[in-house]
């Protein structure tokens, strides 16, 4: 005989907002009546931190990890000890997203140093013959949008070798002028990343031209503060020896998950960073560096 | 049983005939008659008018001999009805992912936006590519999964099943995840087998649920579009592997479909409202996962194969999607690979959006844009690596530049096309474009402008696009579409002018060959002369003929489309010429049979120009000698249709000598062909029979001499035929043709030779391939034979009904199948004939020829002679009704008696009471047993007593009192 537990939300897409009614069902599916303990709900909302190995030592960053913080917790049972029948019970919860005192709901994001994420269980406590079964589920959390209108703040740029900074041997590289604009550096995440980018010129044929998206987490603790950028992804623009002169588009999209509205509290700090970068067919490598200012409107 | 004793009856045929005559009653056209053609209310789907009846039809038609069967079928043939009406609804839609799923709407609402039939689909277009960019050189699939665990690649290739099915099973695994493998040194077929195998993957992939693998297997094959290694082979990678993307957003479009399974909305016309959640979070997924893809192109082809789920989102996801993707591929470098990403954006776009123009015409202005990218250093660098030539290398793009623009074209307004063309003008080195225009612009727009694309071809760079092509191109517009009447010889002076420098045969004739079509469609065979002696000289240098036939078949059969009238085209110097460079015979044969055909549709009137005769004597007898031991039959019997065909077509008029003359010769040409030979001798009998008609029956010497000709010239044919039933009956035919034409020696001979054939028939011959019993046929030759010979006077010095003897005999001594009544059928159908021979005056007669009753004159030695034979004849049947009588067949016993009463009633003398004690014998033996149909019984007593009525028939009364009818209980 086996019994299988499940958790399905209200919303197919999981996400909800702070404030609102968190909603759904406990589906029990067995084909024989399930005798339980009792069945419990838990819902939880956590920031984890962890620092990277490079910022502080080995040691440290095995030893210590920065402790989790809760942002939301609530527990109830759903159904007292019995007997859940045969076939297909469906029991409905709603739980009400509210925080306690002046704590706020991050958004989720899922990130290298930095989680923030929210999880629904429900466990089935049974005999000491028979396995506790439980399920978790994960919900997504968007913040509310932001009431200022938000003001576009576009960005033209051209990159040229005498523009670049890093540069070793300046003499060595080859000539070219790269013109473009992003259409805004404060993003809707929602909205895509746009912009265009003209080759006017480049002695050496261009390989490849790619945008890569840049998280920056900062995670505060006792000893100091750890900062580290990692790529979220990588979207290739043009490839091969484009066109010169003719506007390429600039285009991205932000994942979901791996993105959230820029966020800054006392113990961490998520931001957002993108580089357009230009691969020479000589190899050489050009970065130029945009900060972001993700929202949610 | 002691010998019967016979009597005919005498017998008073012209008041007989008028006695049993039915009364005329005249015919209302509005009656119904079985032949007259049912009148049905038209349907709606034909307007023409019919005529009410076949009759009307037939009395008002003009010069054209009204056809029987034709004029039945008008209208009512119950084929070309379902025809229009399975016309007039749409027709099936074939499959949702070729683009011919509109198709079937676009009948119904003519919308402007829609795309209708007259847009040729990419699936045409598809086996065109594949068949012309090919490649003997080795290709390579690189294929990362995942991280880069490499695997070394196990390349077995051997031909044993289990170890194919191994390698198959290993090469599934290694497209999990962490796998990667490069395929080296694989011919295009080997490419081609690996891409398919792709694609079955991913449909397994898809089936198992492992929607991740599939999209891994997606992106992996369109990564290999961004790969321009082995150029020549990229137009059919990109055709290959565009089948994997539609399969793949045919899957994720039925997938998100079956999650709406909402009933109630068309999967035409929903919209993004309608969409339930979870469908539009599943689609939503898709295209996170798409925007996340590295690399440009995958992520590019990928999105457009999802094009259409943007539908389950929103209302104008579509709208605003597409020039998105349009923008993006100005991303990609490689003018090759950006030019069928391109394609095929506009491809989905047609299927899925066809009302959005602007991003059409937008991919086409980018493409302009980036035109000049083509002449750049990295393609120039390329080509020198990969040792190609630009002609070559700008022919790739054809196929691209050539959808790209039939999307744009279509049903574009006049204004635009012009502007198009006015900027593809701008470019510089613009060969390639203006190429693509012709091909894709409508027939009309070119065909105007003519002159002035001349002028444009003419400006073309001549190291860049052949123009050969170009001429090729504009041709094919011109094919379909009149340029104005006074430019059009300028026209084919200029081209011809460019075209007949071309050196390469193949080239050349690719060339030549469409524009013959514009020559035959606008000029008189005096330029076509021209043209074909062009080619000639062009094509016959190093036998370059040998690998053209297509090209030259097909130019024949444009000239066969124009030109009709065949003692034009044969008065074509070069046509015959042009003819013998078809020297592989079943090219030749085919070629021959093509002419044949025409000429068989559309000569209307019997020709007897030397010309014509001299050159379809020649095809045909190409045709004929092409019959070897291994032709089949059905083969044979065509050939024999169309020389047939051309047999009759051919008259001389009142020259009857040199028709038959015609005859000699065609039958010494056809001899292989037994239908043919039988066609000659209905046509020498005809001729005879159409002197005698304009002789009015009376020959003179001369023409005495020539229908003795003509049945000379039937009975040297006739022995050499095969089949013994066309032997049989045309002896019996020639025999009658000859006695009609008062040969008698002639008609003896052909008679004779028939019945001495008749010993040869098999029991069994063969019909269509099934063994059957002669019999049946037998017996209807020898009734038909013995009609014959009623008018056939006895020769002098052979004895008496010579002929009906030899006969007879031939018939006792056959041997007939084991217990069959076939032989005393035969009897009692030889009676009635020996019946009429003993009359004063006979049925029927042939003009100017003695029968026997002129030639004894009543003779009662000759009536006795003929008294006896009858006798015997019955005698015969008698005993073999005993031996029925005996065995256990009294059912067949029953019906021969009762048809020789039948027959003795009709034709005997009853006063006799012997005879008449015969046949009330027979008549109670036949209804002893029961087995008589009692219907009959009864009717032929009513007929007794209407006979015994008239007034010298009384006698039958008595008999009628002794006929009894036996009811079968």
């Amino acid at each position: 005989m086996s019994a299988s537990l499940d958790i399905r939300l209200k919303r197919a897409n999981k996400v909800y907002h702070e404030g609102e009614v968190l909603a759904g069902v406990v589906a029990i599916v067995s084909k024989e009546a399930v005798q339980h303990q009792g069945i419990t709900l838990t819902m939880e909302g956590i920031v984890n931190l962890q620092l990277s190995s490079k910022s502080v030592g080995v040691f440290e960053a095995f030893y210590n990890s920065v402790k989790p913080i809760q942002l939301i917790t609530s527990n109830i049972e759903v159904v007292k000890q019995g007997k859940v029948p045969g076939g297909k019970t469906e029991i409905p919860f709603e739980f009400p997203l509210h925080t306690k005192g002046n704590k706020v709901l991050y958004e989720t994001y899922h990130g290298v140093f930095v989680n923030i994420q929210y999880t629904l269980r429900c466990d089935m406590k049974r005999s000491l013959l028979a396995k506790d079964l439980s399920k978790t589920c994960e919900f997504m959390v968007h913040c509310l949008p932001q009431k200022a209108k938000l003001q576009p703040t576009p960005v033209d740029f051209t990159i040229t070798p005498e523009t670049l900074q890093n540069v070793r041997e300046r003499s060595l590289l080859p000539k070219f002028l790269i013109r473009g604009h992003l259409d805004a550096t404060n993003c809707v995440i929602t909205k895509p990343l746009t912009g265009e980018l003209v080759v006017e010129s480049s002695d050496v044929a261009i390989k490849s031209i790619e945008l890569q998206l840049v998280r920056v987490e900062t995670c505060g603790c006792a000893e100091g503060y750890a900062r580290d950028a990692t790529e979220i992804q990588n979207i290739q623009i043009a490839e091969g020896d484009v066109c010169h002169s003719l506007p390429i588009p600039i285009y991205m999209v932000f994942p979901r998950l791996f993105t959230c509205p820029t966020l800054e509290t006392i113990n961490f700090k998520v931001e957002f960073e993108v580089n357009v970068v230009i691969v020479l067919h000589d190899e050489h490598l050009i970065t130029e560096n945009f900060p972001l200012k993700l929202c949610r409107a | 049983m002691a010998a019967v004793q016979w009597h005919s009856r005498a017998r008073r045929y012209e008041s007989e005939l008028q006695s049993c005559g039915l009364e005329v009653a005249p015919v209302e056209f509005s009656d119904y008659h079985p032949l007259k053609s049912i009148t049905v209310t038209d349907s709606k789907s034909r307007r023409g008018a019919r005529k009410g009846s076949t009759s009307s039809s037939s009395s008002s038609s003009s010069s054209v001999a009204p056809d029987p069967l034709s004029s039945m079928l008008d209208g009512t043939d119950p084929l070309s009805m379902f025809a229009a009406a399975s016309a007039s609804e749409s027709p099936l839609t074939l499959s949702q992912s070729s683009s011919t799923g509109d198709l079937g709407r676009g009948k119904r609402r003519e919308k402007e936006d829609e795309v209708g039939v007259d847009f040729e689909p990419w699936s045409s277009k598809r086996g065109e590519i594949l068949a012309r960019f090919t490649t003997t050189e080795k290709l390579s699939i690189n294929l990362f999964m995942g991280s880069e665990k490499g695997k070394a690649p196990s390349l077995a290739s051997s031909s044993a099943v289990s170890e194919k099915v191994r390698t198959r099973l290993e090469e599934l695994d290694d497209l999990e995840e962490g796998s990667q493998r490069e395929l080296l040194n694989l011919s295009q077929q080997d490419y081609v087998n690996r891409i398919e195998e792709l694609n079955q993957s991913l449909k397994e992939a898809w089936a198992s649920d492992q929607k991740v693998k599939a999209l891994k297997i997606v992106i992996q094959c369109s990564k290999l579009l961004s790969d321009t290694a082995v150029i020549q082979f990229y137009p059919s990678k990109f055709v290959l592997i565009t089948d994997i993307l539609d399969t793949f957003g045919r899957l994720v479009y039925e997938r998100i479909w079956s999650m709406c399974s909402d009933p109630h909305y068309s999967p035409d016309s929903f919209t993004a409202d309608e969409v339930n959640d979870t469908a539009k979070e599943t689609c939503l997924n898709w295209f996170f996962k798409i925007a996340s893809i590295r690399e440009l192109i995958p992520r590019l082809y990928v999105e457009v194969a999802l094009l259409k789920c943007n539908r389950f989102l929103t209302k104008c996801g579509i709208q605003e999607t597409v020039p998105r993707l349009t923008a993006m591929i100005r991303g990609i470098g490689d003018p090759l690979v950006a030019v069928y990403a391109r394609a095929y954006l506009c491809r989905i776009g047609m299927e899925v959006a066809p009302h959005l123009k602007d991003s059409l015409n937008k991919n086409f202005f980018d493409l302009l844009g980036t035109f000049r990218q083509i002449h750049g250093d990295s393609v120039q660098n390329q080509l020198v690596l990969q040792r190609v030539e630009i002609p070559v290398y700008l022919t790739l793009y054809s196929p691209a530049i050539h959808w790209i623009l039939q999307c744009v074209s279509y049903r574009a307004p006049e204004a635009l096309l012009t502007e198009m063309m006015e900027r593809c003008k701008k470019l510089g080195n613009n060969a390639l474009l203006l190429n693509s225009v012709m091909w894709a612009f409508r027939a009309e727009f070119i065909a105007t402008r003519a002159t002035d694309f001349i002028g444009m071809i003419k400006d073309c760079d001549e190291a860049g696009f052949p123009k050969h092509l170009l001429f090729g191109s504009l041709g094919r517009s011109l094919a379909c579409a009149d340029p104005p009447e006074a430019e059009r010889l300028p026209i084919l002076n200029e081209a011809w002018k460019v075209i007949t420098k071309v050196r390469s045969p193949q080239d050349y004739i690719n060339c030549a060959e469409i524009w013959v079509e514009f020559t035959c469609r606008h000029f008189t065979k005096r330029e076509v002369n021209t043209v074909l002696s062009d080619i000639i000289k062009h094509m016959t240098p190093d036998r370059a003929f040998e690998d053209a036939y297509p090209q030259l078949q097909s130019v024949i059969r444009k000239i066969l489309t124009y030109f009709h009238d065949f003692s034009v085209l044969f008065s074509m110097e070069r046509f015959l010429p042009f003819m013998d460079m078809f020297q592989k015979d079943s090219v030749r044969v085919g070629v021959c049979l093509s002419i044949m055909d025409v000429f068989i549709k559309h000569q209307q009137e019997p020709t007897r120009d030397p010309v014509i005769l001299n050159a379809l004597l020649h095809v045909c007898k190409t045709m004929h000698d092409s019959v070897n031991a291994l032709t089949l039959e059905d083969e044979k019997r065509s050939l024999a249709l169309l020389i047939n065909g051309f047999i009759r077509m051919v008259s001389f008029g009142r020259d009857f000598e040199q028709q038959l003359s015609f005859c000699v010769e065609a039958r010494a040409t056809f001899c292989n062909l037994e239908p043919v030979l039988v066609q000659l001798i209905h046509t020498v009998n005809q001729l005879a029979m159409e002197t005698r008609r304009v002789m009015r029956g009376s020959h003179s010497r001369k023409t005495a001499a020539f229908v003795r000709a003509c049945a000379a010239y039937s009975f040297i044919t006739i022995p050499s035929l095969t089949s013994i039933f066309s032997r049989l009956n045309l002896y019996l035919l020639s025999g009658q043709v000859a006695l009609a034409n008062q040969c008698l020696s002639q008609a003896d001979a052909f008679l004779k030779a028939a019945v001495s054939v008749l010993p040869e028939v098999p029991r069994s011959i063969s019909i269509e391939g099934k063994l059957r019993s002669s019999e049946g046929f037998l017996l209807d030759f020898i009734n038909n034979f013995l009609s014959a010979l009623l008018v056939v006077p006895d020769h002098p010095e052979a004895g008496v009904l010579f002929l009906v003897r030899g006969l007879l005999n031939m018939v006792q001594d056959y041997t007939w199948e084991d217990n069959s009544d076939a032989k005393v059928h035969v009897y009692i159908s030889a009676l009635p004939l020996l019946a009429a021979m003993s009359q004063e005056s006979y049925l029927y007669s042939i003009p100017k020829v003695d029968s026997n009753e002129t030639l004894y004159g009543g003779d009662p030695k000759f009536l006795a002679e003929i008294n006896k034979l009858c006798e015997t004849l019955i005698g015969q049947v008698l005993d073999h009704l005993k031996t029925l009588g005996r065995d256990e067949s009294v059912h067949r016993q029953g019906s021969l008696a009762f048809s020789l009463f039948g027959c003795l009633l009709a034709h005997g003398d009853l006063r006799n009471n012997k005879l008449n004690q015969l046949a009330v014998n027979l008549w109670n033996l036949s209804h002893k047993q029961g087995y008589c149909n009692t219907r009959t019984s009864v009717r032929t007593l009513e007929f007794i007593k209407h006979q015994a009525q008239q007034p010298d028939m009384a006698y039958l009364s008595d008999m009628l009192h002794r006929l009894t009818l036996q009811s079968r209980t």
